[in-house]
């Protein structure tokens, strides 16, 4: 299945596979590959029926689309993940000391590791987040870090994701759908279980409840900007399994110096907010006046201590794609080590001598725009047509500090079922960390996206991306 | 803690929506069989069926006259009419998307798999020869999801706000569907027993699915009396005015056991109620039939205000 250029998950260069998937191999060549595809359509239409649906932006807002789901799992070995959850932890404590640091004392940029300029003039730094302390001194509680593997050992970070990471439904559902599907392989292999990912939201978010909030059970509340969202189906999804209220702005409002929800027996005070609004929708007084949406007074509250708000506004800081770059250095600053993962080699475009290079070898890179997400308004060089290339150096040339490239990476491959039989596809991870005070809890499996086209190298759902389960496997 | 007044409104409009479709889908029906029947009546029947429905203005903004292929598509899968049965359903599954955490993981998915089938089915205009299966499928699918809040919801007050859209859309169909047909029921109707008449009941009756039970329990009697009676007044019978309004004081009445004093739409649900409760038939016409149907309809409407502000649906 390898083909040599990049690294398959699954199979060695010799077609014989990978420990961690052998015993699923074996299952997998006693199966009949009519019946697998059978089960893949199946799956589909199970997916349909509970609704796991996104919208994508700039389309009609009735048209729900399905995240293509693939049958073959992605399988990790004990001992990968072990690696990888030492080097998450790492990265996501650093994340939090560095947004306590840079929105109080700002050690970092008086030391000169990090230039002044990428904060200063930076959007997704916030002035109203100067010295505010959140409860219990966390920044992101929730947080998405995207991987990519390139290797046997040779494991990227590919973005942070600290602002309102999304897939983590996926990751359920997924899983849901597998042990449906085949429950004799789960009685076959040692998978470590998803399906405590609520009650351990759950609980992290309680933890991180305001001092002044005495109650054993802190009243939670996810607050979603509505069902025309394209991530509205996990907003209700997460609500529902860890028994919090699914809340709008519009039910919001300030009592009593408390965030309160409407409800059919008056306003009642929430201790705790998981937010699925961007920074600026949260409060029309403190962030943007024109908007409707948001709760007046909220940022005031929370200035006070009497709500958590997870995640904190602006932790896009630490995620925005400027300081990226950086992160080496960031971990280094606040932990004292080197950095577990590994950095994507980043050419800051603003800088001259980068962009000089960028420019020239266009058609061998990755380019990003700064703020962008979800794989909107990037290139793709080795897959960019002439036209596209000459269309982004304009782009270039017009906005340098837009932009960030990176090297196209050998992403691995992990086999999906195709009417063809296997066929190898690339693959990013997205495990979930749950930041506490007390700790910080990583659920040994996450969101494999998968990029179904052949040879394509972006993942990202709005670009024809599908999802896979993710096994990590026990020891 | 109390569900959120959101919640209880999304809850509310999700079973008033599909209730609606229901309705409009038995009315559609008899107005089929009262065309198939070749009745000079038939374009009459149309236009009793649109008054009925509530949107006679905006059917008259788009066609000048009520003929069946246009009255048809207007009430089954018009867009523009948001009554119709397709916006219905995308309403109630557009209000049951947002309650999600409410419902039971059947209610929601008997919710969405209706809207699924039925936007395929109403994608394109129905045939005449298709209509009545499509009809079926409908109130199959209303009952589907009737049946799984019935045998997977807790009783708790999330069910109470589900029943009481029912109802109230119920109660405010049937009135209406009495009103526009009132002159029929008038014992000064001078045709009586005629073949016209006969007609006439029976698509009363059939419209609120009532046309066997009733002959059932009036074997001799179909007077229009015994008609309005049956369908105003005898609480056995689930789409009379009586049977509405029982439910809607006693799911009102649970609900108002949390709330510090008393709700005033419960008052408004009891004071409806007395009104039907223990009553003759003689004196509804004494009264008047169409000022008693007139009332009733603005009763059901107020209620429903009143119970929009008394559980805070939208602040």
């Amino acid at each position: 299945m390898t083909n040599g250029k990049f690294f398959d998950e699954m199979s060695e260069a010799g077609g014989a596979p990978r420990a961690p998937y052998a015993r699923y191999a074996d299952w997998f060549s006693g199966e009949d590959p009519k019946s697998l595809l059978k089960k893949s359509a199946e799956a589909e239409t199970f997916f349909r029926r509970i609704g796991i649906t996104f919208n994508v932006y700039g389309q009609s807002e009735a048209d729900e689309r399905l995240i293509p789901f693939d049958i073959v799992p992605r399988i990790i070995a004990a001992s990968e993940w072990r690696q990888l959850e030492r080097g998450i932890e790492q990265r996501v404590r650093a994340i939090n000391a560095f947004l306590a640091d840079i929105y109080n004392k700002q050690e970092i940029l008086k030391s000169g590791r990090l230039p002044a300029h990428i904060i200063s003039g930076n959007e997704a730094y916030l002035p109203q987040m100067v010295g505010v302390s959140p409860p219990g001194g966390v920044y992101t509680h929730i947080v998405g870090t995207d991987l990519v593997r390139t290797g046997e050992n040779q494991f990227y970070v590919l973005e942070d994701n600290a602002r309102t990471p999304s897939g983590v439904s996926y990751m359920l559902e997924n899983r849901e759908t597998m042990l449906q599907m085949f429950p004799e392989l789960f009685t076959q292999m040692r998978v470590k279980p998803v399906s405590s990912y609520p009650a351990e939201l759950r609980r992290s978010l309680s933890e991180s409840a305001p001092p002044g909030c005495t109650s054993a059970k802190p009243t939670l509340a996810v607050l979603t900007p509505g069902i025309h969202n394209s991530a509205y189906f996990e907003h209700s999804f997460l609500a529902d399994q860890m028994g919090a209220e699914l809340v709008e702005a519009s039910d919001l409002r300030i009592v009593d110096g408390k965030v309160a929800m409407r409800t059919i027996r008056g306003y009642k005070p929430i201790d705790v907010i998981y937010r699925r609004v961007d920074d600026a929708f949260l409060d029309p007084l403190n962030f943007n006046p024109e908007s409707l949406l948001g709760v007046p007074g909220i940022m005031d509250v929370y200035r006070a201590g009497n709500i958590t708000i997870a995640n904190a506004p602006g932790t896009g800081i630490a995620d925005d794609k400027a300081l990226y770059s950086y992160m080496p250095d960031i971990v280094e600053f606040y932990t004292g080590e080197k950095a577990i993962l590994q950095n994507v080699p980043t050419w800051r475009c603003s800088e001259e001598d980068s962009l000089k290079y960028v420019l020239d070898h266009l058609a061998e890179l990755v380019v990003k725009e700064v703020h962008g997400s979800g794989g909107y308004g990037m290139l793709v060089g080795p897959a960019a047509s002439k036209k596209e290339l000459a269309e982004f150096e304009a782009k270039l040339r017009a906005r340098p500090g837009n932009y960030i490239a990176q090297p196209t990476l050998a992403l691995s491959t992990v086999p999906i079922m195709t009417q063809k039989g296997l066929a190898p596809r690339h693959v990013d991870l997205r495990p979930f960390v749950l930041v506490s005070p007390k700790k910080i809890h990583i659920t040994a499996g996450g969101l494999t996206r998968v990029a179904l086209k052949e040879g394509s190298l972006v993942v990202n759902s709005s670009q024809g991306g599908g999802t896979k389960d993710t096994w990590v496997l026990g020891d | 803690m109390p569900m959120l007044g959101r919640t209880a409104g999304g809850l509310f409009w999700m079973f008033r929506y599909l209730e609606r479709s229901e309705n409009t889908a038995r009315m559609l029906d008899t107005g089929f069989r009262i065309a198939l029947t070749g009745s000079q009546q038939a374009e009459s029947e149309w236009e009793s069926i649109v008054t009925t429905s509530g949107a006679r203005d905006l059917y008259l903004q788009k066609y000048d006259s009520f003929d069946q292929a246009h009255v048809i598509n207007f009430l089954l899968r018009d867009k523009d009419n948001p009554s119709s049965i397709l916006s219905s359903i995308e309403a109630a599954r557009s209000n049951a998307r947002m309650v999600r955490t409410a419902l039971s993981s059947e209610v929601w998915e008997a919710t969405n798999e209706t809207w699924m089938l039925l936007k395929q089915t109403l994608a394109r205009q129905v045939s005449v020869k298709n209509l009545a299966e499509v009809l079926t499928s409908v109130r199959q699918q209303s009952s589907l999801v009737r049946g799984a809040l019935h045998g997977t919801m807790l009783r708790n007050e999330i069910f109470d706000f589900a029943r009481i859209g029912t109802f109230v859309e119920r109660a405010d169909n049937t009135a209406r569907i009495l009103d526009v047909k009132y002159y029929v029921l008038l014992p000064s109707a001078a045709f009586v027993g005629s073949s016209m008449d006969n007609a006439q009941w029976e698509t009363i009756l059939r419209s609120v699915s009532a046309f066997r039970s009733f002959r059932w329990l009036n074997e001799s009697d179909s007077s229009p009396k015994a008609i309005a009676a049956f369908l105003i007044l005898d609480k056995r019978m689930p789409r009379s005015l009586a049977f509405c309004y029982a439910k809607l004081a006693g799911n009102l009445a649970y609900l108002s056991q949390k709330h510090a004093g008393t709700l005033p739409s419960l008052e408004i649900a009891q004071q409806t109620y007395a009104k039907l409760n223990d009553r003759e038939i003689d004196s509804i016409f004494d009264e008047g039939l169409h000022e008693f149907l007139e009332s009733s309809i603005s009763d059901t409407a107020r209620l429903a205000s009143q119970i929009q502000e008394d559980f805070r649906f939208y602040g």
